[in-house]
């Protein structure tokens, strides 16, 4: 199988950082901040591989560092310490050591991200065909026709009506936004996708559909996913392998089966037990 | 009055400076270069930006023009041009676009091609066009280093969604020599394209923004557009499809103001650029428009 992603020992500390900040913080200690100096450990030691058209899901509740390290990963935060390569067709990118500009573009090319709050994702102040627009002119297309008729392919992938695209995204419902941001994420055919408690917010009904149509996608397109959330039905549906995670650091890793039928971690166990 | 002040009023020190960064900008086609816009004896956004460009790169007898919308004779061109007489003991002024060594202009560039001993000086209310698509200029300057101009696309785009074509009148953003997009100045779309391969420099000074940027002579200028949807100049045909022809002088190759005439409440049309105008006026091919002009005029009067 081809690796699309490498990540090894990740880690990003927010604060000053001390010696004893890793070896007095995790979940035997209950706590991801640093006695001694007050510095939060966020993440550290996160280390997994990625194939290609595999979906890979980090499961932990708030504050365990499942966003932070995927944020490091787009190049929203910059990490503290560790490395990743993405493996592009024939070229590997090790991430934390291209410049601005290279991760800029990387991110724009080659990388899709999908926020849980459609306000990170998407600009609210031009129609959603303009938002898909953005990422297709980022990338080169210069062609009018050549970029309505992608929007338009790619909205009426996303089960959003094309008559809509030339509204603005306040217009729509949280779901029909989070499908804007998925077909906005898409519009360059990336390898690899992030996805950031997606379908956190939104009912029931609409939540299945759009891991429906995530799944889907993965299928299409061999898509690489990573996805992030604290709901076990996301991970149960979606997720291949998964890391679980708590105060910073991955407590348990594995095949999703073989975590949800037979967790080994204490925290694991109680939190699928306590699944209704 | 004038012994009081040094030959073009800025001291040698800031006129030095001016001319470095004006250096800086036409080494690096379309790049702002930041530069420290002195305090003028008239308010910012008057042409300050414009007017110290003027007074550091102006020669003891060289020859000045003054535009203010294509008019020699409007506000803002007089009182510069007064100011800048008071200031550079020696140097002459004319309204003909041909004597002129150096030119400075709001939102025009004349008619005629300009050649390449001549300069023009353009004022500059907003240096940036990425401002109305960033507020950050700190975010700006990250764009325009990497030629990320995707989101002034974007707003083409949405223009064309919304009104099916692009409707940015003035203030055309351009690309220079493939890399910095700058806003032109208020100059017309009209005048865009003569900022292609100019035999002239063009400098602009933004006095209020501190910022000074050029296109060098013999640059490649092109106005953002899409492959299938070119950028297009204003279009000057009448209802009936014929190019309406200037009311004083008869052109119907130059860019035309809309003016209501304020007896009959008709819509007249006249060439903005009054050099142009008188030029063309006194030339053998209007000599003969006039004539005929006067001609029906009296045939209707009959």
């Amino acid at each position: 199988m081809d690796k699309v992603l490498e990540v090894d020992r990740l880690s990003k500390v927010y604060g000053p950082g001390c010696p004893s900040c890793f070896e007095l913080t995790g979940p035997e200690f209950n706590t991801n901040i640093c006695p001694v100096c007050g510095s939060v450990v966020a993440a550290h030691d996160v280390s997994f591989d990625l194939y290609k058209g595999e979906i890979l899901g980090i499961m932990g509740e708030s504050g365990s560092g499942k966003s932070t390290a995927v944020k490091c990963l787009y190049f929203d935060q910059a990490p503290s310490s560790g490395r990743a390569v993405f493996f592009d067709e024939s070229k590997q990118h090790d991430l934390f050591d291209l410049n601005a500009a290279q991760q800029r573009n990387l991110a724009n090319h080659r990388f899709g991200m999908v926020y849980q709050n459609p306000h990170l994702g998407l600009n609210f102040d031009i129609s959603a065909g303009g938002n898909i627009a953005e990422r297709l002119l980022m990338y080169g297309v210069s062609n009018y026709a050549d970029i309505r008729s992608r929007a338009t392919g790619l909205l009426s992938r996303t089960e959003v009506l094309p008559e809509r695209m030339d509204e603005l995204p306040k217009n729509f419902s949280g779901g029909m936004q989070q499908r804007v941001q998925i077909a906005k994420a898409l519009a360059t055919n990336p390898p690899l996708l992030f996805l950031d408690e997606v379908t956190t917010g939104l009912d029931l009904s609409v939540q299945a559909a759009i891991l429906d149509l995530i799944l889907e996608i993965q299928q299409e397109r061999d898509t690489a996913m990573i996805v992030v959330t604290h709901d076990l039905g996301v991970i149960r549906l979606l997720a291949g392998r998964t890391l679980v995670m708590k105060y910073g650091r991955v407590i348990e890793s594995g095949l999703t089966d073989q975590i949800l039928e037979d967790p080994q971690h204490a925290y694991t166990q109680r939190l699928v037990s306590s699944a209704l | 009055m004038s012994a009081s002040y040094p030959f073009g009023f800025l001291d040698e020190y800031a006129k030095k400076e001016v001319r470095r960064s004006t250096l800086k900008a036409v080494a690096l086609p379309g790049y702002q270069v930041p530069y420290s816009s002195r305090e003028m004896p008239m308010g910012r956004g008057f042409g300050t930006g414009g007017l110290q460009l003027t007074l550091s790169l102006l020669g003891e007898s060289e020859t000045l023009k003054v535009i203010d919308q294509g008019s020699d004779d409007s506000v803002n061109a007089v009182n510069l041009r007064n100011f800048i007489e008071m200031t550079c003991e020696g140097i002459n002024t004319t309204t003909n676009t041909d004597e002129a060594d150096l030119i400075q202009s709001r939102h025009r560039i004349p008619e005629k091609p300009l050649r390449e001993d001549q300069l023009i000086v353009l004022q500059v209310p907003y240096p940036d066009p990425l401002v109305l698509v960033e507020p950050s200029e700190d975010k700006r300057k990250i764009l325009h280093g990497e030629a990320d101009y995707s989101r002034l696309l974007v707003k083409l785009y949405e223009d064309i969604v919304k009104f099916d074509e692009i409707t940015i009148s003035h203030r055309y953003p351009t690309r220079i020599n493939d890399y910095y997009v700058i806003d032109p100045s208020p100059i017309p779309r009209w005048d865009v394209p003569k900022l292609h391969q100019s035999r002239a420099l063009i400098l602009f000074g933004a006095g209020r923004e501190k910022k000074i940027y050029a296109v060098p002579p013999y640059t490649k200028a092109e106005p953002l557009a899409f492959e299938d949807v070119p950028f297009r100049v204003e279009d000057f045909t009448d209802v009936s499809g014929k190019r309406r022809a200037c009311n004083r002088c008869g052109c119907t190759t130059s860019f035309l103001d809309e003016f209501i005439d304020s007896k009959t409440g008709e819509k007249v049309y006249q060439c903005s650029d009054s050099d142009w105008c008188n030029g063309y006026l006194n030339s053998d091919e209007t000599n003969n428009y006039a004539s005929t002009k006067a001609m029906s005029q009296e045939t209707e009067n009959g």
